[in-house]
């Protein structure tokens, strides 16, 4: 007993120091991408032909006005300490007033991100529940029908224009059919009804136990959520086959079957278990893409959330909220997919034993 | 008949005639291709093919007016015709996809290959600028280009290639370092050639083949991108027939006018369609293992 104790705690002090050079490699990516995508983001901002001396001032100011503020914004500087001026302000949480709503612009974000996190959310679990037994089922039923049927599904799903597919979606099931609610997240005469505490207008409703205004949000949410639930659904469902057939190849499951397990069992129980670990990394890169790909589905479905506001920005020249808004969303980005990354780490049980 | 090609000819000869036996066996692939070339030649012969309509003249009288014989698709909000617009929209989204193509293609080979054959500090480096781009939001970022340079399809083609190019670097790069420890590039480095030359003339027609299959499966996704920017206003402006800013223009009538929205919305799927499955096909007869 004594000598299992001991290796089982090797392996534990193992586990722990990859688990904290994980950590570490973690941040140092995090770190580096934070650095490239605010380098793009400034190359971005110097290549508009918008003056952000003329956004501050205004178009009358005098030649000297005009002077101090080019100054003051340190436009006079080399290039590369206009960069570090920027990153200091970035850090600071500091990127703006947007010349939109008058507002700075990380308040603006703060305001409209739980739009597109409920959708991105329940667009995510809806394509799980669907995606991974899916998945599963195709790989286990390899060149017979069921993973012809996934297949042409998912590569549908692949091929098909969000904005589009949107568009239709509200042609049949709120035009014709009459089954789900219209654009936006609620009625008009239902909006400011209920206190805003998360922002996340189902959970509000739910925790003032006013379900008029909660069915009303499910009805206007639930075709933009199944949209874009079709995409990570066809993401995960293809994921998830390849993971399958690579473990249904593998010689433990023939022992399994030997052992008397049915093949449905063997697939549930056995390959199963052992795929689930790399799922959390498609479903955490499908959860990334979403919060940052529902523009063209917000703009289509005129969902008060990040993409809108990212869009309506872009066209009235509002380049501190487009630019802004593209760092918030890019560094959500880069964080799951990290963050996934990690966790794949973490749970990679060969990690802890090895 | 061996199976050791006798001569190069042969060689290509017996490649090129396997890999069209198993495009030409499997009708998914086939219907792909089928799509792809049927998506040219509609783009080649546009002016013929639109049966005397223009897709540029307005015809305010005859404004979102339903599919009829001589309107094959109806016709849009300023009364042009749907059928031919869609037909010149082929160009557009052709043109934009060739134009990604020459500039992803050539920085990507040249990163990865670069990265791959010398290595040590030098990939670090390149890949580490690589890992950045590929970790960017694609359509944000794509949006954010197309609004600091203003509309139009070339900033547009910009945006989309800024964030496609890492996945070829990556693919030139995994490619590159299986080949540069092979016997023959020993043996080429031993009779004198240059770096450059064995990068050139060696190298990079070796990694060709994985770059355009997945040029292939990208292409649908570079197709739906600039849709998508084309739907948001800021990819090919008024009046270009463009199929994503088709869709948009139909947005307001979708209810009472269906056809002016779901047309170019169908051509856009049916066109990634097929290259999806072209780039399935392609990938079993170029990747047998990953299917």
């Amino acid at each position: 007993m004594s000598s299992t104790g001991t290796i089982g705690q090797v392996g534990r002090r193992h586990y722990l120091t990859s688990i904290a050079r994980s950590v570490i490699s973690f941040l140092f990516s995090l770190i580096i991408t934070f650095i490239g995508l605010t380098a793009v983001t400034f190359l971005i901002s110097k290549m508009t032909n918008i003056d952000p001396v003329l956004a501050l001032v205004g178009d009358k100011a005098t030649k000297e006005v005009y002077d101090l503020a080019y100054k003051a914004l340190g436009l006079d500087q080399p290039i590369w300490v206009q960069y570090g001026i920027y990153l200091k302000r970035l850090l600071s949480a500091d990127f703006g007033v947007s010349v939109l709503t008058g507002q700075p612009v990380l308040t603006d974000l703060i305001r409209v991100f739980p739009a597109t996190f409920e959708l991105a959310t329940i667009a995510t679990v809806i394509g799980v529940l669907l995606g991974v037994p899916a998945g599963v089922i195709a790989g286990a039923c390899k060149g017979r029908w069921p993973d012809h049927v996934i297949r042409v599904v998912g590569l549908f799903g692949y091929s098909v224009p969000v904005f589009w597919l949107g568009l239709v979606g509200l042609f049949f099931f709120y035009g014709k059919l009459g089954w789900v609610s219209g654009t936006g997240r609620l009625d008009v005469f239902y909006n400011g009804v209920v206190t805003t505490r998360t922002g996340i207008i189902l959970i509000d409703s739910a925790l003032e136990g006013n379900w008029e205004i909660f069915a009303n949000a499910f009805g206007h949410l639930i075709l933009p959520a199944s949209i874009l639930a079709y995409y990570s659904l066809a993401y995960i469902a293809r994921m998830t086959r390849s993971f399958m057939i690579d473990q249904l190849s593998q010689e433990y499951i023939i022992a399994a079957r030997i052992k008397g397990n049915s093949y449905w069992g063997a697939v549930w129980r056995h390959a199963f278990p052992n795929i689930m670990v790399p799922l959390i990394t498609v479903i955490g890169l499908s959860y990334a893409s979403l919060l940052e790909g529902s523009v063209l589905a917000e703009t289509v479905f005129a969902w008060p959330g990040l993409g809108l506001y990212i869009t309506r920005a872009m066209f009235n020249s509002d380049m501190n909220a487009v630019l802004g808004g593209t760092i918030v969303v890019g560094t959500v980005f880069i964080g799951v997919n990290l963050i996934s990354d990690l966790l794949y780490r973490v749970f990679d049980p060969r990690l802890r034993t090895s | 008949m061996s199976e050791a090609p006798a001569s190069r000819r042969q060689a290509i000869l017996g490649n090129t005639y396997r890999a069209v036996r198993t495009i030409l066996v499997n009708p998914a692939a086939l219907a792909g291709l089928l799509i792809v070339v049927v998506l040219v030649l509609a783009a080649v012969f546009a002016p013929w093919l639109a049966m005397g309509q223009t897709p540029l003249r307005p015809d305010l009288a005859n404004r979102l007016a339903a599919p009829s014989s001589l309107h094959w698709f109806g016709t849009d909000e300023l009364g042009r015709d749907i059928y031919a617009r869609t037909l010149f929209g082929a160009r557009v989204t052709l043109t934009i996809v060739a134009l990604v193509s020459v500039v992803v293609v050539p920085i990507g080979l040249a990163v990865g290959t670069v990265a791959g054959y010398f290595g040590g500090w030098i990939d670090t480096v390149l890949m580490r600028i690589t890992d950045i781009f590929l970790a960017f939001p694609k359509l944000i970022l794509a949006l954010a280009f197309a609004a600091a340079l203003g509309p139009g399809i070339e900033n547009a083609v910009i945006a989309i290639a800024l964030t496609a190019w890492p996945a070829y670097a990556r693919i030139a790069r995994s490619e590159t370092m299986t080949i540069a420890r092979s016997d023959f590039i020993q043996a080429t480095v031993l009779q004198g050639a240059s770096t450059w030359r064995i990068l050139f003339r060696h190298i990079v027609p070796l990694c060709l083949s994985s770059v355009i299959v997945r040029l292939t499966l990208d292409m649908a996704g570079i197709i739906l991108t600039a849709a998508g920017l084309g739907f948001l206003g800021l990819g090919a402006q008024p009046p270009t027939a463009e199929w994503g800013a088709m869709v948009s223009a139909g947005r307001d009538v979708i209810l009472d006018q269906w056809w002016v929205a779901t047309i170019p919305g169908l051509a856009i799927f049916i066109v990634s369609l097929g290259f999806n499955l072209l780039g399935d096909g392609l990938r079993d007869v170029f990747d047998p293992k990953s299917t």
